[in-house]
């Protein structure tokens, strides 16, 4: 049979479970469609087209065998943030350019043991860095929506591959967004689980105690097979929680009845222009249509997200990134003494976004400013956590904005701090530890667009409480399907 | 809270990163602009608030002292940018 | 005043901070194996190599380890501690900051007990035991003795990168070098009572370093310090402290000021060396392990390590020496040897004898010991065996003598004292009688010899008593003999 590569997750799944087609089959119509779009999207940094058909043949041999394999057959793209053993695994870094990843990360582990295919290595900002994959050293991703836009970040290679259907799940990292925001850039679903549901081990670490893997999916239900495969405590992360995962995909709602969905006083969406305020009161008005009582939350420190944030992820980052001396793997320049091979390796190897990043977190954590920086930012932090604990008396879910603005053309956001306003609201909820999603709810077209970009609702869950927000996301979803509006214009998509 | 300065020099010293003049000069800026908005939280009012290192409550994450198997020695010397023989090759360390 | 005479003029102040590596199966965050040696970079895999993504988990044995020995030296154990990161930049340290404890380690407190060539006990306070990992191995070459100076190039293992380390730092409460090795024998004797370490200087398992400064006896403030390195044996130790006091005492004699500086020892020239180089302030950016969670150690696991602790090395010294009445010697020999140690407690719990228990176990158990390879705790006499024969010489049942073949015999299994003595009637004779007759037997063989006793040569009575002892086959009881030949020869 013709295998259609806009088939979602659950339905390349079902079929190759159901031996109406092979593993094998979709593979090779991913891989043959990825080759023909890549010039235009360049979602990979690495192709893996012979692993991905030996993985696509043991799947099929599984399958004939008897499994049952909730992702049989399903294309993924990994962020090349995660290691996948014997794979080129870069982080979008000139220092680890070449560098060869000798195990394989727990969650991606358990995508392949589900049954998935891994497509390629998707591109991403430097180290996780950035949200717009315009800090890659390695490599341009193109928005499929608009290639004259960027697909966000930092998770943006493996958000336009799910796009341009080179692969039906995308596995991203989320640090302050980097999941959610491309996920909205991109017409996707993109889902952070709470911290420590899905093992970091093998996720290369931006902050150790923000980052957060998740699916980028273009259905609600397909994000909730690849949370289902991959979250469990893992013994290889000590951060990781060891409390039973319930099963989302198998427990999706079609309404809302009975949930108190929380709109935030603090998060106006006038600032975001008249189209995308005008399409988020619609958002929330569809909420309450979908039979959700709309309430009014207040998050007031909320507003101190970003400065909390970015002190502690580049005070870890500092500290994370300092193992990149060029000793015993990646980039080296040769110096006069290992001091001298340090620092011009160092300076070679990071891009100038990670340089500011290492720099800045070095100062929070340097001696007479560490108290001032670094322990201020972790007391906003749990005053940042206690405001969710208080709004979440009164509401099941939070509805608000996934990013500040649909996507942008290239080199738009120079100043990095206009780059960092991007995440002004999914930040607090990572600082906090909480799930979140961004689920498409509708399209603008700014000034100067060739056409609609979508744009992204989020919603966000109390901790833990993935179920629920994979539930609610799905009945909005099913009941909006803004997704389905526009595909992207590349070679090969048909609608 | 502290002014918005930052040494930067001795903060790359730290960092083992060379910096050229016009990097040196872009990011005191940078980081000094990023220092003014971070200096925000000057306002919270944290006196009696307990710091949080990490979101999630969890203690004692420990294991067994079971011996698991070590990386092939191939493996690991294949992508050392110098090795020699079974070891590692750093150019000459100065103490410090 | 010349140098001796300086001396006295003043006290030495000496604190001792020391790494010990924690006996355990796996390296301290990862299941690579933890023992010395082996074919570089064999024993390592992501984590302790700080590859890209790996994380630490800890291992739980280190941890009970570190609260254990706490324990064992009466330090506190708080609710809470952590992991943190000490970052600076060194090619043997894989991720370029080391996980150690800052401000909350796991035991504060406690204190080691030493006791002197004179028996006397002396403790030093502890200020903290933390736990945290080993670094790597670095071989410099290039500079034709292994030194970092002058080498153009380092090679590096990472076989030891990640094995768990203790540091147990003391307050500067010791006086002497002689104090100062004391205290460290003590702290190596618990260490290995506790079975916590092998704490073996020669392969790197107990390192130390030690901060010196004198002051005018009577003196309350401290002088300037100098932190000692590089002592590779305890020899090297008081060597290098004795150094060092000798050293600080001169300058300061001399007028000059002590700088506070690191030092190390040159084994060969016997003598300290400043270390000094063009030193930038260690800023370490301290900040807990977002890796790692906290640790709780619960008060129930506390009680329970706490009572598996094993006796305490100065506590058994006390027993032996005051309550036993055991030479310094012995007691010592008897403690630093674990197994013999708990032999000779077995066999005195038993035969309630120490004096006895003691002169066979460091005696002819020990020489068969040495002999024949083979441990006193593992030989064929048990410590019922030996308590048993131990009876049998108090209750007078055999002499001094047949015991002492009896040992060898019972090393050899020939079986319980008791059944041996039996087989081969080896009791000891106490009937007046029996022993009459062969005193009887012999003088009659020995009349010249009585002549000579007769005649002043009273020597001659070993002679005559030894003659009868060998008629009995040696089962008369010897003061019995010596008296009736004595009565008979009168």
């Amino acid at each position: 049979m013709e295998v259609s590569i806009a088939r979602s997750a659950a339905e390349i799944a079902r079929d190759v479970n159901a031996r109406n087609c092979s593993a094998a089959e979709v593979t090779a119509a991913t891989l043959a469609h990825a080759e023909a779009v890549e010039g235009e999207v360049g979602s990979y940094l690495t192709l893996l087209r012979d692993l991905a058909e030996s993985h696509a043949r043991h799947v099929d041999e599984r399958v004939r065998n008897g499994a049952h394999l909730p992702l049989a057959g399903v294309p993924i793209a990994v962020k090349d943030n995660m290691c996948l053993d014997g794979t080129r695994t870069t982080c979008g870094s000139k220092i680890l350019e070449n560098w060869i990843a000798p195990y394989t990360a727990t969650a991606v582990a358990r995508m392949l043991g589900a049954g998935a295919v891994p497509i390629g290595k998707a591109n991403c900002d430097e180290f996780a860095m950035g949200s717009s994959c315009e800090n890659s050293a390695l490599g341009i991703t193109r928005n499929p929506y608009d290639l004259t836009r960027v697909p966000g970040g930092s998770s943006g290679g493996s958000a336009a591959a799910v796009a341009a259907y080179e692969a039906a799940i995308g596995l991203g990292s989320d640090t302050g967004g980097s999941i959610r925001e491309p996920g909205a850039f991109c017409n996707l679903v993109g889902f952070k689980p709470t911290y420590g549901r899905i093992s970091r081990y093998g996720l290369i670490a931006f902050a150790s105690s923000l980052d957060q893997i998740g699916p980028l999916t273009r259905t609600v239900q397909d994000a909730a097979l690849a949370y289902d495969a991959m979250a469990g405590y893992d013994v290889m992360d000590a951060t990781s929680i060891d409390r039973p995962v319930e099963p989302a995909a198998s427990s999706l709602r079609e309404d809302l009845s009975g949930l108190r969905i929380g709109l935030v006083r603090e998060f106006d969406t006038k600032a975001l222009g008249e189209e995308s305020d005008a399409l988020y009161r619609k958002a929330y008005r569809d909420l309450q249509r979908l039979g959700a009582e709309l309430v009014e939350v207040s998050l007031p420190t909320a507003d101190y997200g970003l400065a909390t944030y970015y002190l502690i992820a580049p005070a870890e980052c500092s500290s994370n990134l300092a193992r990149f001396d060029g000793v015993r793997y990646g980039l080296r320049v040769e110096g006069d003494d290992v001091r001298s091979m340090y620092d011009k390796t160092r300076a070679a190897g990071f891009g100038p976004e990670v340089k500011r990043r290492i720099l800045i977190g070095t100062h929070a954590l340097s001696s007479g400013y560490y108290d001032a920086y670094y322990v201020r930012a972790q007391k906003a932090r749990t005053l940042i956590a206690r405001d969710f604990e208080n709004a979440f008396a009164s509401c099941d879910l939070i509805a608000c904005p996934a990013a500040s603005c649909p996507a942008f053309e290239f080199n738009a956001k120079s100043d990095p701090y206009s780059m960092y306003l991007m995440d002004y609201y999914t930040i607090p909820m990572s600082l906090a530890g909480l799930p979140a999603l961004s689920v498409p709810c509708g399209w603008v077209t700014p000034t100067g667009a060739s056409g609609p970009l979508p744009i992204g609702l989020q919603l966000a869950a109390p901790l833990f409480a993935e179920r629920l927000l994979l539930g609610a996301a799905h009945a909005y979803e099913r009941a909006t399907n803004h997704a389905r509006a526009h595909q992207p214009e590349l070679a090969g998509i048909r609608a | 809270m502290t002014p918005d300065t930052i040494d930067i020099r001795y903060v790359a010293q730290l960092a083992r990163i060379a910096l050229t003049d016009a990097e040196i000069e872009r990011f005191s800026k940078e980081l000094a602009d990023l220092l003014g908005h971070v200096n925000a939280l000057a306002e919270l009012d944290t006196a009696s608030v307990a710091a949080t290192a990490q979101v999630v409550e969890s203690r004692n994450v420990a294991r067994e002292d079971i011996v698991r198997p070590c990386l092939d020695r191939e493996v690991v010397l294949e992508g050392a940018p110098q090795r020699q023989g079974a070891f590692f090759r750093v150019p000459r360390i100065i103490a410090e | 005043m010349n140098q001796a005479e300086a001396l006295t003029q003043y006290e030495a102040v000496i604190g001792v901070e020391c790494h010990v590596e924690l006996k355990t199966e796996t390296k301290m965050f990862c299941g690579c194996r933890n023992e010395f040696g082996g074919e570089p970079n064999t024993k390592t895999c992501p984590v302790c190599l700080g590859m890209p993504g790996a994380l630490p988990v800890p291992n739980e044995k280190a941890l009970a380890h570190i609260v254990r020995t706490g324990l064992a030296f009466g330090a506190e154990i708080p609710l809470f501690s952590k992991f943190d990161r000490k970052n600076y930049f060194y090619p043997d340290m894989p991720k370029d900051y080391q996980i150690s404890q800052y401000d909350m380690p796991l035991t504060l407190g406690g204190e080691v007990t030493y006791w002197l060539e004179d028996g006397s006990l002396k403790s030093c306070r502890l200020t903290r035991i933390h736990l945290e990992e080993d670094t790597g191995k670095s071989t410099h070459a290039g500079s034709g003795d292994g030194r970092i100076a002058g080498s153009s190039y380092s090679l590096l293992d990472f076989n030891r990168a990640g094995v768990p380390l203790m540091e147990c730092v003391s307050e500067p409460e010791l006086h002497s070098a002689r104090d100062a090795v004391a205290y460290l024998e003590s702290l190596r004797r618990t260490l290995l009572a506790l079975g916590v370490s092998d704490v073996k200087m020669e392969e790197g398992s107990l390192r130390c370093d030690a901060n010196v400064s004198i002051r005018p006896i009577g003196s309350e403030t401290l002088g300037t310090k100098t932190e000692i390195k590089n002592m590779n044996s305890f020899r090297s130790v008081e060597r290098a402290i004795e150094s060092e006091i000798e050293r600080q005492t001169a300058l300061l004699e001399s007028g000059e000021r002590i700088v506070q500086e690191t030092r190390g020892w040159d084994e060969l020239k016997g003598a300290t060396h400043s270390m000094r180089s063009k030193e930038e302030a260690h800023d370490y950016r301290y900040f807990p392990d977002p890796d790692l969670v906290p640790l709780e150690i619960s008060r129930d696991l506390v009680d329970a390590l706490r009572s598996g602790l094993p006796p305490m090395p100065w506590r058994r010294f006390e027993r032996y020496t005051k309550e036993y009445g055991l030479p310094v010697t012995a007691a010592t020999q008897l403690i630093d040897n674990l197994s013999l140690g708990e032999y000779f407690d077995d066999v005195v719990a038993r035969s309630k004898n120490p004096q006895q228990s003691s002169n066979f176990v460091l005696g002819e158990l020990s020489r068969l010991a040495n002999d024949t390879g083979v441990a006193v705790a593992d030989s064929k006499v048990g410590a019922d065996d030996l308590a048993e024969l131990i009876e049998l010489v108090d209750g007078k049942k055999i002499n001094s003598k047949i015991a002492k073949d009896l040992i060898g015999r019972m090393w050899d299994g020939a079986g319980s004292p008791k059944t041996i003595v039996e087989r081969e009637g080896l009791a000891q004779t106490s009937d007046p009688a029996a022993i009459e007759r062969f005193v009887d037997e012999v003088l009659a063989a020995n009349e010249k010899v009585i002549a000579d006793y007769r005649a002043g040569k009273t020597n001659v009575l070993g002679f005559l008593v030894g003659q009868v002892m060998k008629a009995s086959r040696g089962k008369a009881d010897p003061a019995l003999v010596n008296e009736l030949v004595q009565k008979k020869l009168a």
